[in-house]
């Protein structure tokens, strides 16, 4: 009750707010439509089959999987580094670009920010599900080892997840109070549900100090997290004795990877929601355009790692290394390789160099592609190296990795769940951040660094 | 302590009711709770008839029926290994394995025995027979490969729960009630030595009967990792490993390295340093660091045909 009058006070802002949220934006909230509903109602159908086969798996056993001794991790774990990848996607955008002061990145940080959170949600259920023992889980806190690597993985994604919902949700109060209190025709628990999140903000100028305060103080936490996320899972690669990913190149190998995917992530859902949600006057072809240069600039790095990971053993040609090349280049995974390269690699650096490409159809393209590729890639990672042990394998044994039915079910569902997540998320809360953008328009040309700016000389 | 397991009267008895004690793996029956109405052997009368004429059947460790005065039968109190006892090891030993790669004719013998004793399914082994050819010009030979119970072992290291595990007396054991699965260890392991419980397992009941024990690894438990466990129990028996005691060239030698001393099934006790030093023992890829407790002899001056490794070129390392 309390809460309520205290935001009455500043009623008349709040009201002038109201009246500016812009028509588009508010539209985005609004029913779900036919096509809607039926890519909800499609999503969930897979997402309940992919339950299913979970439901299937519990009940065989990993027997159930295309593993085995020799192919001990498979498309779950593939799943689950290319998932924490995509969610490199949120900190870039809304961190570095922040710290960096690029303020077109308004618009698009709460969408790249939510693209994180999904992504880490379904990361942390893929490794349950590639345990052989999910029921044990709790094992991890009554017995666990700090020296294990797991164990920093567990408690960075944690980390990265808590801080990510943190950093998704503060530049989201300032909205919350914005929807409270505009006139949309909200159903009652959902205008209770924009009370309760908007934590009684009514947009003076103390609230804003200390929000852009929390953001900016996120936004520098958030950094190194990320990078721990993505170091130490390469580690859980890296920290063992194997040809492939016994490589002190790793760790930033898959910051980079993570970066490169996590772009084209943002750019594949920024073209998703401009068409569908009609957001071409907030997703511009400005911000693809900016997008794009990134992704063409992490393409390049990417492929320069990628190259020393393969030059040094192709031109050393370590005995433990032999098999692992040949595997991957003229083996059985040289389709998958070669993909890759195509497809994560020359064609978006194709689609991005060329002036003629580089526009909003072409940039998604390669965008698309890119995560195609870096799929792959993590493909690549995993199993061409489970592949060449030191020992051979035993004479008269045939291991090899086909993922089952199950594993593409399980791994279909938790892609469709990504979608749900998000869809729910974005006929919820605004998907482009209105505050921001509002703040944004006047000042773009004149205010560089924004962001260390004290917003109520912007807002009220 | 662990003598006493041998010297004591294992109390039980011939009827199908007392062999469900004895399953439930209880040496701790006493002649007070074993009667079972109707039984021949066993007196009805559970109050201190010693004096009586009552008898009860008791079987020894080495099988045999007595009949004693059930007056005589007291209660005995196992050594049950505790779970810390078992994560320490049996206190001042150093087991180390030492495979004579000369005698090895790839049998596989070492497999079976093992497969056999512990109840190995057929899928998955933990003594491997590999055929090894280190480059073309020279000799293939065959190479068991056990666990290696590396002193520096990567797999301990990367578990997550601690349910793998290095022992005081060198062994690596894996506590399949603690494991999660997350095979970690399998990806560490260089050499590839353990296995998964991919899905239910099967085991016989000769398996179950014996109760789970890390010492042992059986009965198996689902989604966790398993591997060779340089057979403790055995050990703890003054007895050989069974790959070690089935290999009919007694190629495998096991002993304690603080009794300089190794053994294999031809009842050949050898000086297991000085072995090392007199036939240029290694271990399997040193550089790796993981310090194996498995020592190889090179195989020299061998009596048998190697592998013939021209038609599977493929195997070859």
């Amino acid at each position: 009750m309390t809460r309520r009058s205290a935001a009455s006070i500043p009623h008349s802002a709040a009201s002038a707010d109201t009246a500016e949220i812009p028509a588009d934006l508010l539209a985005t909230l609004g029913p779900l439509g036919r096509a809607g509903w039926c890519l909800l109602v499609g999503l969930v159908a897979i997402v309940c089959w992919g339950a299913g086969a979970y439901i299937y798996q519990l009940r065989h056993g990993l027997a159930a999987t295309g593993m085995n001794d020799y192919f001990s991790w498979g498309l779950y774990i593939i799943n689950y580094i290319f998932l924490i990848g995509v969610g490199m996607a949120g900190t870039l955008i809304s961190a570095m670009l922040r710290l960096t002061g690029a303020s077109w990145r308004r618009s698009i940080t709460r969408l790249a920010e939510a693209i994180t959170l999904f992504a880490l949600l379904l990361a942390g259920p893929m490794i349950m599900i590639d345990m052989g023992r999910p029921d044990r889980f709790l094992n991890l806190l009554i017995h666990g080892r700090l020296q294990s690597p797991i164990l920093w993985d567990v408690f960075s994604l944690n980390t990265y997840l808590a801080g990510s919902l943190l950093y998704l949700y503060l530049p989201m109060i300032p909205d919350m109070a914005l929807l409270r209190d505009c006139s949309a025709p909200f159903a009652p628990w959902r205008r209770r549900l924009y009370r309760v999140l908007a934590l009684g903000w009514h947009g003076d100028a103390r609230q804003h100090r200390r929000l852009e305060k929390a953001m900016a103080i996120m936004a520098i936490i958030i950094l190194p997290v990320a990078v721990s996320l993505h170091t130490i899972t390469a580690w859980i690669f890296g920290l063992t004795l194997r040809p492939g990913w016994h490589s002190t190149i790793i760790g930033p190998d898959y910051v980079i990877g993570a970066l490169y995917s996590g772009i084209a992530a943002v750019i594949t859902v920024m073209a998703i929601f401009r068409r569908s949600f009609h957001l071409e006057k907030y997703l511009t072809a400005d911000h693809f355009r900016k997008l794009g240069l990134l992704l063409l600039t992490l393409c390049a790095v990417y492929f320069y790692f990628t190259l020393n990971e393969y030059v040094g053993p192709s031109f050393v040609t370590e005995t433990a290394e032999i098999p692992l090349l040949a595997h991957i280049f003229h083996g059985p995974y040289t389709v998958v390789f070669w993909s890759m390269a195509t497809v994560g690699f020359l064609l978006p650096g194709l689609l991005l160099a060329l002036p003629w490409t580089r526009n909003i159809p072409g940039i998604v393209t390669a965008s698309v592609l890119v995560n195609i590729g870096m799929w792959l890639m993590r493909f690549i990672i995993v199993v061409p190296t489970l592949s060449a042990p030191y020992l051979p394998f035993p004479p008269g044994t045939h291991y090899h990795y086909v993922p089952t039915l199950v594993e593409w079910s399980i791994t279909a569902g938790a892609f469709a769940a990504f979608g749900v997540l998000y869809l729910v998320f974005a006929k919820l809360f605004p998907i482009v951040s209105i505050w921001e953008t509002m703040e944004t328009e006047p000042k773009e040309a004149t205010v560089p660094v924004a962001a260390n700016q004290p917003a109520e000389e912007v807002l009220v | 302590m662990n003598l006493d397991r041998r010297h004591f009267l294992r109390l039980g008895m011939a009827t199908a009711g007392a062999a469900a004690v004895a399953a439930a793996g209880f040496e701790t029956a006493t002649a007070a709770q074993t009667p079972a109405p109707g039984n021949s052997g066993a007196a009805g009368g559970v109050s201190g008839g010693n004096a009586g004429g009552k008898t009860m059947k008791v079987m020894t460790t080495d099988g045999q029926l007595l009949e004693v005065p059930a007056g005589q039968a007291r209660q005995i109190k196992l050594p049950v290994l505790s779970s810390a006892d078992i994560r320490q090891g049996i206190p001042g030993r150093r087991f180390v394995m030492m495979i004579d790669l000369a005698k090895c004719d790839g049998c596989g013998q070492c497999t079976k025995s093992c497969g056999q004793m512990h109840f190995i399914p057929p899928d998955r082994q933990w003594i491997r027979v590999f055929q090894m050819q280190d480059s073309p010009a020279t000799a293939p030979y065959y190479m068991p490969r056990p666990c290696f119970h590396c002193d520096n072992p990567p797999c301990t290291k990367v578990c997550p729960v601690g349910a793998t595990f290095k022992r005081e007396d060198g062994i690596v054991l894996i506590d399949n009630e603690r494991c999660i699965g997350c095979r970690f260890c399998m990806a560490a392991c260089p050499f590839n030595a353990r296995c998964f419980n991919w899905g239910p397992p099967n085991d016989p009941p000769a398996a179950l009967a014996e109760g789970y024990s890390p010492e042992h690894g059986f009965p198996r438990r689902i989604g966790t990792a398993e591997k060779c466990d340089f057979c403790p129990d055995m050990a703890r028996q003054g007895k050989l490993p069974d790959c070690s005691s089935g290999c009919p060239m007694g190629a495998i030698y096991y002993g304690d390295q603080n009794e300089d001393a190794v053994t294999n099934s031809q009842g050949e006790t050898l000086r297991f340093s000085q072995t090392l030093r007199d036939r240029a023992a290694f271990r399997y890829r040193e550089d790796l660091g993981t310090q194996p407790r498995v020592y190889y002899l090179p195989p020299v001056n061998r009596q048998y045909p190697g592998p013939d490794l021209h038609s599977k070129k493929g195997d070859q390392a």
